[in-house]
């Protein structure tokens, strides 16, 4: 096991940028994930930390040795592939074994560790087939069992489990997550879900064209996302952005918006400086921190009902505010669901976020 | 299924055209596997009365003969292990690797391809290979025409690779495998179904080719069988029908008993990807 760090790490494709100007460290024994809509560059982050790709400029350390230039076979890593990358000609066994192979160990020994790593995932049974002759979920279980059959001192992931149907990959999931609390490995996991990025990291990096837009554990990044990019790509469903006039009245923020009702917020510098740079501010609320509401309720979004999805433990509750502009509220089924044709959503104040004109976190008071 | 009778009658008329059709397709391939068992075979279409090997007995009574049957087999084979192998490594560096213009390298050289083996360069390649001095040998033929082939070969190899994902290369080298390792545990089984039909193909080409044997060889000695089936000519240039249909038949085996062998063993099929 080892750290992982990036100096500056900068890769173009002409004039292209993969990933500009990337800086940031994995510690020993972290299992980070790099989430992103495609084309962010988190798979390029990881193609570069495997060797496969050069940085165009930047420094990549692993155990705080630089590889940057280093040949993937020569950097001692894992890698689970998107396809799995299962070569078509060979047995489960000489597929698992192949890493073995080519450190030069014996064919006895390294089929018997092979069989080991693939009792544990539950595919011993299948070592004389073909990789065409398994199931989906077993093709994933070789690949990873490919990967761990030899300690490497940094496992990557690309994507591993988006090949799986939704009840395996969390399936999938799940076995990841002991195998991370199992081994305690230094992980990068490459995903544009956010759910697994939140069930299995101990730190998310959050890219959007080619930069880290956040660098948290999970719980921050779910309750201080840094910008309007990260609150909208962080929760099932993502927070709900509202665009929102602000002014400073007696000593206190006052928001104003089409069907939006709310007390006058605590004022603190950092809206003060905002508001001088400009007025437009957005307002983000997650939608599990919207209920029904009755009339009597302080904080309120008022608008007409776009859509009222059940999905058995709580109902997903959308208005629609006009011009594309919605808002989710994530409703216990077992409240008294009484939707009309225009719905009160209540939130609470604590619940509030704020960012500038420019789409950054207002810090709250207290942050 | 009940069927009208004008489209029973479309159906019948139909299937009597393609059998007529058919039928002159089929008859120089009796002709073919017929008149070499006839001890008094001719150009016309007859049921061998006795069935003879006579025919075979005085084609392999023949040194000249035999010795050009190995003489293709030399050719063919050089050409395709020649062809083969050059084609497998440049297609796989050319779908591989990121030279700029690979594209157009590709398509200027099957462009070319047309013109070194075809009768139009045919001159300047016979001035080449006397220059080189090594007219009347094995390796003027060889040659010859791996260079005529091979333009065609690394295009159809190189589609080949382009669809088998660069993954599995990157996760052997990702697994400590140096790039030749790669290549030859991984990939090479992986495109090899594509370099059995190249490798079929040249050797259908070589096989079978005139012009080029007949133009760079001069010894009786090192022509193949394709220009010795003319040694069974009479002196008044009529062919002696029996011999020519016997060493037809024997000079064809070898493709057909390729093909069978390789569909065989590979089934013309591909691996593909697996089921993603």
């Amino acid at each position: 096991m080892a750290s992982v760090e990036f100096k500056n790490v900068t890769k173009s494709f002409g004039n292209f940028h993969a990933v500009s100007d990337v800086n940031f460290d994995i510690g020993d024994g972290e299992f980070v994930c790099l989430l992103g809509p495609s084309g962010c560059g988190k798979t390029t982050s990881l193609r570069m930390m495997a060797g496969l790709e050069t940085p165009t400029s930047g420094q990549i350390f692993i155990g705080g040795q630089e590889v940057t230039h280093l040949h993937p076979k020569d950097r001692n890593i894992a890698m689970v592939f998107q396809d799995y990358a299962l070569y078509p000609h060979m047995n489960l066994a000489d597929n698992i074994a192949y890493p073995l192979k080519v450190r030069g160990e014996p064919v006895d020994k390294r089929h018997a560790r092979a069989r080991e790593v693939a009792d544990v995932l539950k595919i011993g049974h299948l070592m004389d087939r073909l990789p065409s002759q398994i199931s989906g979920g077993q093709q994933q279980r070789t690949s990873l069992a490919r990967a761990l059959v030899y300690p490497a001192k940094v496992y990557l992931f690309d994507e591993p489990l988006s090949n799986l149907d939704a009840k395996l990959r969390l399936e999938a999931r799940g076995f990841l997550n002991h195998l991370q609390r199992d081994m305690g490995m230094t992980a990068v996991y490459v995903t544009h879900d956010q759910a697994e990025a939140m069930a299995l990291a101990t730190r998310i990096a959050v890219m959007d064209q080619g930069k880290i837009v956040q660098y948290a554990s999970p719980i921050e990044i779910y309750r201080r996302p840094a910008t309007t990019f990260v609150a909208n790509f962080v929760g099932n469903p993502p927070m709900n952005l509202v665009e929102v006039e602000g002014a400073q009245a007696d000593g206190r923020l006052a928001l104003k918006a089409e069907g939006l009702g709310i007390g006058a917020l605590p004022m603190t510098d950092a809206i003060g400086k905002a508001l001088a740079t400009s007025n437009r501010l957005t307002l983000g609320v997650r939608p599990e921190h919207l209920s029904l509401a009755g009339a009597g309720a302080q904080n309120t979004i008022v608008a007409p009902l776009f859509a009222n999805e059940n999905m058995g433990p709580e109902s997903l509750v959308t208005l629609d505010r006009g011009e594309g502009a919605r808002v989710t509220a994530r409703i216990f089924t077992d409240d008294h669901l009484d939707v009309s044709d225009t719905v009160t959503l209540g939130f609470s104040a604590e619940h509030v976020h704020l960012f500038d004109s420019a789409g950054n976190r207002i810090p709250a008071v207290g942050e | 299924m009940k069927i009208s009778l004008p489209a029973f009658v479309g159906r019948i008329a139909f299937s009597a055209l393609a059998a007529l059709i058919g039928a002159a397709f089929a008859l120089p391939l009796i002709w073919f596997l017929f008149a070499p068992f006839n001890a008094r075979a001719e150009l016309g279409l007859a049921i061998p009365d006795p069935w003879t090997l006579n025919n075979f007995v005085t084609v392999f009574g023949n040194s000249y003969a035999v010795q050009a049957l190995w003489n293709s087999f030399i050719q063919a084979t050089g050409g395709v292990i020649l062809v083969g192998a050059a084609a497998t490594l440049a297609a796989y560096a050319l779908s591989r690797s990121s030279i700029p213009g690979k594209g157009a390298v590709t398509y200027t050289l099957l462009l070319f391809s047309s013109v070194v083996s075809g009768s139009a360069a045919m001159v300047p390649i016979f001035l080449i290979i006397s220059a080189a001095g090594i007219m009347d040998t094995h390796v003027a033929v060889i040659l010859t025409f791996a260079g005529g082939l091979l333009p065609t070969a690394m295009f159809i190899l190189r589609d080949f690779i382009d669809s088998i994902p660069k993954s599995y290369e990157e996760s052997a080298m990702v697994a400590g495998a140096s790039p030749v390792q790669a290549f030859f545990d991984v990939a090479l089984p992986v495109i090899r179904p594509g370099i059995v039909v190249v490798v079929v193909w040249a050797f259908v080409n070589i096989w079978g080719s005139f012009l080029i044997p007949f133009i760079l060889l001069r010894s009786s000695d090192n022509m193949p069988a394709s220009v010795a089936i003319y040694s069974f000519y009479s002196e008044a240039g009529t062919p002696i029908v029996t011999l020519l249909a016997a060493y037809a038949l024997i000079y064809s085996l070898p493709v057909v008993a390729l093909y069978l062998f390789v569909s065989w063993k590979f089934g013309f099929r591909f691996f593909g990807g697996i089921k993603a």
